[in-house]
């Protein structure tokens, strides 16, 4: 099973690039002219997100170095224990939507501490698993076509995103407990 | 909203770290953001750039049409305003497949060719349409049903099983999706007015 898994994800992105170059020969699509075609909306796209990235992760290193984030821990750890909720995982829950890379390490740093196996491993993986960094798909792609409103979209995300980690906990102890 | 967010995390960083007495934290933590800021936007414009060149191909040779027709059911119950024919459905059909399938570089590149394609359909560009709230929303929650990279953590770290937590994210993923799909639902209502002045 895992060695499907790792097989799948090995091969996925060079099938798809074979496929859809052979498929657009046979349909006689001039292949090369038309990747440098597309290509050429890169730099532009890329331009118009910049300054949406630096507002959002600007707020975001700022409220992660200054310690807020360890403070709002703190401050919901005792809301989370009269659950059951590991306190362990909230961490990495609440940076989850800001920043994949930082829920990456503290999700590394679970594994490290008490085994990927441990129902805390299982529980924090989950979790990982079933969120998404929200704030960064929201701003990123309302950012590169230039929209100003984003209407609910938002609030939808963030609400999603409690209601993951909730979803989560309970297919955790219903899994693995 | 993402005024009161910013806002937030802003004040919320100046707080405290005047309160621990190291307000240097504050003016250090501008530094990294831009700078990673910078890192992030250059890795994206390669790949941007590339998947840009690819999805073309694949439109010019009829493939994301092709994506679109197979999938058109769950596509036009989920946005019903974007025609099945217009190349918007093929990509938000293709970010969609790149995400469930766990693509990782892929899946930006990919959301953002929809996006742009959404736009056209777009009335007032400089506000999100139904079609693009529901796009945003559900790519939010996660749609990942092979989370590759946490199974490679999970090996790496000794584990005995890494794909053992595969069904439990895909029934979690499943869930929370339909949760946003539902919220989107329910507070377009709500938001919409304002659009159509």
């Amino acid at each position: 099973m895992t060695a499907a898994v790792h097989t799948f994800s090995r091969w996925a992105v060079p099938l798809l690039l074979l496929g859809i170059t052979s498929y657009g020969l046979s349909r006689r699509v001039p292949i090369y002219e038309c990747f440098v075609e597309g290509a050429k909306e890169g730099w532009h796209t890329t331009l118009r997100i910049l300054p949406y990235l630096i507002g959002m992760l600007v707020a975001i290193q700022v409220f992660q170095h200054s310690g807020a984030l360890s403070q709002l821990i703190r401050v919901l750890t005792p809301l989370t224990n009269r659950v059951g909720f590991p306190p362990e995982a909230l961490p990495m829950a609440l940076i989850r939507p800001l920043s994949g890379s930082g829920s990456l390490a503290f999700l590394a740093q679970i594994f490290s501490s008490h085994g990927p196996d441990s129902f805390i491993g299982r529980l924090a993986a989950i979790v990982m698993g079933s969120t998404e960094t929200s704030l960064y798909v929201v701003t990123v792609y309302a950012g590169s076509i230039g929209l100003k409103r984003v209407r609910h979209t938002l609030a939808a995300a963030l609400l999603t995103d409690l209601a993951a980690v909730i979803i989560s906990f309970y297919v955790a102890l219903w899994f693995f407990a | 909203m993402i005024n009161y967010v910013w806002f937030f995390m802003i004040l919320a960083g100046v707080i405290t770290a005047a309160s621990r007495g190291e307000i240097h934290l504050v003016t250090e933590g501008v530094l990294k953001g831009s700078e990673q800021a910078v890192l992030v936007a250059a890795g994206l414009l390669g790949m941007v750039s590339f998947w840009s060149g690819v999805m073309k191909i694949a439109q010019e040779a009829g493939l994301t049409q092709a994506l679109a027709r197979l999938l058109g059911p769950l596509a036009r119950r989920l946005y019903p305003q974007v025609p099945p024919s217009h190349p918007a459905m093929g990509a938000l059909l293709a970010a969609m497949s790149a995400n469930i399938l766990g693509l990782g570089n892929a899946c930006t590149p990919l959301g953002l060719k929809a996006m742009a394609h959404l736009q056209e359909l777009n009335r007032d560009s400089e506000t999100a349409s139904d079609a693009m709230c529901t796009f945003m929303a559900v790519t939010a929650s996660s749609l990942t049903v092979v989370p590759t990279t946490i199974m490679a953590l999970r090996l790496s770290h000794g584990s005995r099983a890494p794909a053992e937590i595969m069904g439990p994210v895909a029934l979690a993923t499943l869930c929370s999706s339909a949760v946003a799909v539902t919220l989107d639902a329910l507070l377009r209502r709500f938001t919409r007015k304002r659009v159509r002045r």
